[in-house]
């Protein structure tokens, strides 16, 4: 065998073996982005009561409190970035991580100043590179988070809002996370958590302009508004928090199951280029043979013909 | 006769929804009944059972289930019970709730042996 075929031989064997690899990596994928997307889908009933408690206690009654009041000036912003631990997701992170900047910098244009609160093994990566002071960071549990995990995360935010300014405390909570639009579109997505705002997107506007204007319910708060709503904000952030990791572990998944199946595509069309050039490397050996065999024997018969004469 | 839907939602899924006569459960400013026609009402709850009495589709019966924190409220008819946790009776192991109070006990946590107490009161009053 020529030593050309042999390397090209060498080289289809590893390709091969590292498709086998991107192709499971990929249906490994492809099986936790349905399992992410039930979780998200299962933890919305919940989100969506409470988004609806949280509304109707801040709209029927007057309470002032410290995460629904815009303060005059804000002068800290904290920003919760959501990324994921491992890489292998394309764009995923890059994207989250490129959505996070461009937020803080529209923030610090407006004079604010921006502390980093990181989720994730890539993102902390990313600020650790560049040696840029982190607040707060969370790994270990992007692939499948829990409650526990949202609520270990809200926790330092909500007592960083309920500090005063001047000791640290921040004015605003802005999260960036990766919104599971459907398997094939997930998009960087940025939020501002706190102080809350109720009802601001166009569509939303449009709605109640249409539908009329809907009354709320006079409730009886009990204990007292203002107790209500305090123990409601803080698993309001939790509820909107947890459904942010959520959809962002879905998003990873998705992103690594196109990534893992490119990865596959890519193996299978230099397989397929690579058999070509073997094939063309084996077909010279024989050639380039037959040729030797051809002018070898050619030569003999010419050698025993002039001994004959 | 007027309608009570009762959804009782946890976190992370839906554990119970369907009709009831008559829903009891532990609020802050203690235990509260709501029957059908109730005025609109936002309370926030404790950690304890809640009972439901159901009636419609599902038949006459009593659910029961143990809710850690969270919320409960009354509009029109619709009834949610908002909880960070919350286990049906049924879904209680009996075993470990009862390892889980001798535990919170030997490690004097008021909250964890509140707890496991519910979820074994929430067990015992649906047998």
């Amino acid at each position: 065998m020529g030593a050309q075929l042999r390397v090209y031989k060498r080289r289809i064997k590893s390709v091969t073996a590292t498709k086998k690899i991107t192709r499971a990596m990929e249906m490994i994928a492809a099986s936790r982005i349905l399992k992410a997307q039930r979780r998200v889908n299962a933890s919305t009933p919940y989100a969506d009561e409470l988004t609806k408690a949280v509304t109707a206690v801040a709209a029927s009654s007057d309470v002032k409190h410290p995460l629904t009041t815009e303060v005059d000036r804000p002068r800290r912003a904290a920003v919760l970035l959501i990324t994921s631990d491992r890489g292998l997701a394309g764009g995923y992170n890059s994207n989250a991580i490129k959505a996070a900047e461009h937020l803080t910098s529209a923030l610090v244009a407006r004079g604010l100043e921006v502390d980093h609160y990181v989720v994730g093994r890539k993102g902390v990566g990313y600020y650790n590179f560049r040696e840029r002071p982190i607040a707060e960071s969370w790994t270990g549990f992007s692939d499948s988070p829990e409650y526990a995990d949202a609520k270990a995360v809200a926790a330092p935010l909500l007592a960083a809002v309920e500090k005063k300014t001047e000791d640290g405390g921040v004015d605003e909570i802005h999260i960036v996370y990766t919104e599971f639009v459907s398997m094939l579109t997930q998009r960087p997505e940025q939020l501002r958590l706190l102080p809350l705002t109720f009802s601001t997107s166009a569509e939303e506007s449009a709605e109640t302009f249409v539908k009329g204007r809907e009354a709320h319910p006079l409730y009886e708060f009990e204990p007292s508004p203002e107790q209500v709503l305090n123990a409601l904000l803080p698993r309001y952030v939790e509820s909107r928090i947890y459904n942010a990791l959520l959809q962002s572990a879905a998003s990873k998944h998705a992103a690594t199951r196109r990534a893992m199946k490119s990865a596959t595509d890519n193996a299978e069309e230099l397989i397929r280029t690579l058999t070509r050039l073997a094939n063309q490397a084996r077909q010279a050996d024989i050639t380039q043979e037959i040729s030797e065999i051809v002018g070898g024997a050619n030569a003999l018969a010419d050698a025993t013909a002039g001994s004959d004469r | 006769m007027a309608e009570l839907h009762v959804e009782l939602v946890a976190a992370d899924r839906k554990v119970w929804s369907g009709e009831a006569g008559l829903v009891v459960a532990r609020t802050t400013a203690g235990d509260i009944g709501i029957m059908p026609g109730h005025q609109p009402y936002l309370g926030v709850l404790e950690t304890g059972p809640v009972t439901i009495r159901t009636t419609g589709e599902t038949g006459e019966g009593t659910v029961v289930a143990a809710v850690h924190g969270g919320f409960l409220s009354y509009t029109d008819g619709k009834l949610s019970l908002l909880a960070e946790t919350a286990e049906l009776a049924d879904e209680i192991d009996v075993a470990r709730a009862e390892r889980a109070l001798e535990e919170a006990r030997a490690e004097t946590d008021a909250s964890a042996e509140r707890r496991a107490a519910v979820r074994l009161e929430a067990a015992a009053v649906a047998r």
